[in-house]
């Protein structure tokens, strides 16, 4: 292995083999759940192997799990959604206002879901178009819509936790088929469908392309800006399933929900080898990354360590994880000498960001079409 | 360095490479490379896109470990370990794609890394004095050292670059492509700089397309073929085009253009009609007409607003005037997804940041803008997407023949012919061509023009923009002729010649005086 060069502009990619590809850095992330899992049987022994424990660790991941699925479209895609756990918040609350309840008594518990799903798929039609239409750094925009949609569901809810009564919904949300639990179910489902959409479809196609390289893609034809939107009404749309999950699992709505979803979000989406400058990613990496994530939880709780120890060890193995990933995707675990630059040969060839950042002679920049345009 | 005998220009040995070999999965980049290069003189290294020169220059540059070979430097065998060493030793690079930081001010990234400093406090006062001093050798004292490099021109770029390396007391230079960015003012400029480091026994290893640049600055060319030297040591000023390029491509070919055909119909129906168009500060009041079959070239400076042209008819830039018209319907202004959808295709002149998604494979590169065609309801038929991108790059000959190989991995010229591919794909009726052969080798170069007329007669109406005028002439059935941001001309193409083109231009930029005050002013009219 140490004898294979590291990237360089002629082989990057196609080069050091199988590890490389997405196939191999997916199984990487399957070896470091399968340590994980050793490393559970070791020290908790059954109560790790547990079925109950099991199911407990993945209806734990699956709610966030829906939102990483969201999250990773918008990375590939070249963003990021800080706002994601606020929205949910925001569509919890909404979605168990006393009104809202009074119309699902009336006619069915599903209102509340609709109400959910739009609220999340408005505040994320907000972003969007903030960001590709009004030029904000999505990062700022999201930061943003993160502190705003939190201070709204604070003022719906007047700062109190709304119980949800329909015990139709809550039977339903809180229920297994098979001695499967729904969420895990819906998070299945959500992932699947996230899979297709990202790998079958011309959304998922021109996803990549968004974020690969807006420039070329706007001078293919496609229509970046409205792209963009679309991706942020999926991430908001992923943050309104979100809200009806937890609101099955807590049987509340509350501004608190949510509260730091965005950083196990993001996490999971880099753990599973999505590329933070875009253009790259998987679904199954991110669902493996939500796995390992709360598997580690899982285990440190089993341990009686601290939930503080326990965010110290998900901090390091944030970092640990997107080292391996690197070292995996160059074929070589050493550490490179500065020089020989990252994979994709940094020195000459620019990263697909860089070449979107850095000189085009395109007065609008990356991003495109203008704005209000009419015709002349 | 004007004697009429430059082969003896130089002393020394100043780098000596042996037997250089870089080999990478499944490709051996270098096989037994010899470069020997003298003090102060300017050495050519000439190859065709995938001879090898960037992995040789890299090595030289210390950012890849030769597998095998002897490097000598001033007489003692070196290991060029990491980019550091290199510098250690005065050898600079100055890449292609610049390496500055733009956001930086011009001392700042001459000086990057060596920060003038004291107790860590770094004293911008100095740094912008020694940088002054620094530019002002370079004879460029007009670039202020508080500049921001991004606010610069790609010209003073490259000079910021030179100055880096000087400042690091370089005694050999390497230049990739220094020429590609430039107009032949500032080629100019750059040759004056050029022969006065090596008056100062600096050398300069010089990398360029442009055989008839080698002429001018070269003293000695080593030539590369598939990754070994094939010829070393040329005397620049006597070894004629014809053997160089014989012996960069075994052929005995310059420009092959292909044959026009006999003669466009006059009455047929224009395919592109652009009338009036103009663009703030760029150019203004451009009308012409492209008729199916027929290929128009746009002739001019670098700066002229060729680029810009085709770029606002495309829709990538939203004209202040004026109005585009395609089988006679007319475009909506600054909108690039209708303009594909009416069947225009651009290939862009910066193939890398515009056009090519480089991580991805070949065939999802050729597919990207026809996706509509392989999907139902949104669900892409990936077989039928693959199969037909693969009948193109078979019939277009891209190579290697792998669809599914990342388009970074390509040479230039096939990487052209994937941008190509794509509007095929399209079946587009327009196709605008930005500086189709820039970076592309010569032998490639003739078969992007024979495609280029194959789809000509095929009834898409081309519109071409080169900055190499013999291109234009040898290709276009028509040329416009650019100056200023104005067309100056619209001849036959075999009616004028590279002189005539070149006067034109000329007489056109004295009668327009300064175009950019003219053009914003009709701007404002309009």
């Amino acid at each position: 292995m140490s004898a294979a060069p590291a990237g360089t502009g002629r082989d990057a990619g196609k080069g050091p083999g199988f590890m490389s590809g997405p196939v191999g850095r997916n199984l990487g992330l399957v070896v470091a759940l399968v340590i994980l899992c050793v490393v559970g049987l070791i020290t908790a022994g059954d109560r790790f192997a547990d079925v109950d424990n099991v199911l407990t660790i993945l209806r734990g991941a699956s709610i966030v799990g829906v939102v990483s699925i969201g999250m990773t479209f918008v990375i590939i895609g070249g963003g990021i959604d800080l706002s994601v756990g606020a929205i949910a918040a925001l569509s919890s609350v909404w979605a168990t206002t006393l009104a809202t309840q009074q119309l699902a008594e009336d006619v069915h518990w599903i209102v509340m879901v609709f109400t959910a799903l739009a609220v999340g798929a408005g505040a994320g039609l907000v972003n969007g178009v903030v960001i590709a239409y009004g030029k904000l750094a999505a990062f700022i925009a999201t930061l943003a819509m993160l502190t705003a949609a939190r201070g709204l569901a604070e003022i719906i809810a007047n700062r109190r936790t709304q119980i949800v009564r329909d015990s139709a919904f809550l039977d339903f949300f809180s229920g297994d088929v098979l001695g499967v639990p729904t969420l895990v179910i819906i998070f299945a489902l959500v992932a699947i469908a996230g899979w297709i959409l990202l790998n079958r479809t011309t959304f998922g196609r021109r996803t990549f392309a968004v974020g690969g390289n807006a420039e070329a893609a706007r001078l293919a034809g496609i229509r970046v800006q409205r792209h963009t939107v679309k991706l942020y009404v999926l991430s908001g749309l992923t943050c309104g399933i979100a809200a009806v999950m937890i609101m099955g699992r807590t049987t509340t709505g509350s501004s608190t929900h949510g509260t730091l979803w965005e950083l196990e979000a993001i996490a999971a989406v880099v753990i599973g080898g999505t590329l933070l400058i875009g253009g790259r990613g998987t679904i199954v990496g991110t669902v493996l990354g939500v796995i390992i994530f709360f598997t580690l939880g899982n285990v440190f709780t089993l341990n009686d360590l601290s939930s503080s120890a326990q965010a110290v060890a998900r901090g390091v193995i944030i970092v640990v994880a997107v080292l391996l990933q690197q070292r995996l995707a160059t074929g070589s675990f050493t550490f490179r000498r500065p020089g020989e630059g990252p994979a994709g040969g940094g020195l000459v060839h620019g990263s697909p960001a860089g070449a979107v950042s850095g000189g085009t002679s395109d007065p609008g920049g990356p991003g495109g079409a203008r704005p209000g345009t009419s015709p002349t | 360095m004007s004697g009429p005998d430059r082969t003896t220009a130089g002393g020394a040995p100043l780098l000596e490479m042996h037997g250089i070999v870089k080999t990478f999965p499944g490709v051996r980049a270098l096989d037994g490379v010899d470069l020997d290069v003298r003090a102060g003189e300017v050495h050519c290294l000439l190859g065709q896109n995938g001879a090898g020169k960037s992995t040789l220059i890299k090595v030289l540059a210390g950012a890849h470990q030769p597998d095998a070979g002897r490097i000598t430097w001033r007489g003692e065998e070196v290991r060029l370990a990491s980019p550091q060493a290199a510098m250690g030793l005065g050898i600079a690079t100055i890449y292609q794609e610049l390496d500055l930081v733009s956001g930086l001010t011009v001392a700042d990234n001459i000086f990057l890394g060596r920060e003038q400093s004291r107790f860590g406090i770094t004293r911008p006062a100095v740094a912008n004095r020694a940088a002054a001093e620094l530019l002002a050798r370079l004879g460029h004292p007009e670039i202020r050292p508080t500049a921001e490099v991004g606010s610069l021109p790609a010209a003073s770029q490259q000079m910021v670059s030179i100055a880096r390396a000087l400042s690091q007391d370089a005694k050999l230079i390497v230049m990739d492509e220094p020429s590609a960015v430039l107009d032949n003012e500032e080629v100019e400029r750059l040759f004056a700089v050029v022969r006065d480091l090596t008056a100062h026994d600096v050398a300069v290893v010089y990398i360029s397309h442009r055989l008839e640049e080698i002429r001018q600055i070269g003293d000695r060319i080593t030539v590369l073929k598939d990754g070994s030297t094939v010829a070393t040591g040329l005397p620049a000023c006597e070894t004629e085009t014809r053997e160089v390029i014989t012996l960069m491509t075994g052929r005995t070919i310059e420009y092959v253009f292909p044959e026009r055909r006999s003669e466009v119909a006059r009455d047929e129906a224009p395919l592109l009609e652009v009338e009036g168009l103009g663009l703030r500060g760029s150019f203004g009041d451009v009308s012409f007409v492209v008729r199916p079959g027929e290929i128009l070239g746009l002739a001019g400076l670098v700066g002229a607003g060729r680029s810009e042209i085709l770029e606002t008819v495309f829709g990538a830039r939203r004209a202040t005037t004026g109005t585009v018209r395609v089988g006679g319907k007319k475009l909506r202004n600054g909108d690039v997804g209708s303009t594909v959808a009416a069947g225009v295709g651009l290939a862009p002149e910066e193939r890398k940041s515009q056009a090519l998604l480089l991580g991805d494979s070949v065939y999802r590169n050729i597919s990207i803008s026809s996706l509509a065609r392989f999907a139902r309801a949104g669900f892409l038929a990936r077989g039928a997407e693959r199969t037909a991108a693969q009948e193109l790059t078979r019939s277009l000959d891209v190579r290697p023949a792998d669809v599914d190989r990342e388009v970074r991995t390509l040479s230039g010229g096939n990487q052209q012919k994937v941008v190509l591919a794509r509007w095929l794909l399209r079946n587009c009726r327009v196709l605008l061509l930005d500086e189709p052969t820039r970076g592309v080798d010569v032998g490639a170069r003739s078969e992007i023009y024979a495609l280029v007329r194959d789809l000509a007669d095929r009834g898409v109406a081309v519109v071409v923009v080169s900055s190499e005028i013999p291109e234009v002439l040898g290709l276009a059935d028509r040329v416009l002729v650019i100056a200023d941001g104005a067309v100056v001309a619209e001849e036959r193409a075999d009616a004028l010649d590279e002189h005539r083109v070149l006067d034109l231009v000329m007489e056109g930029t004295a009668h327009r005086g300064t175009p950019v005050v003219t053009m914003q002013h009709e701007g404002d009219v309009a």
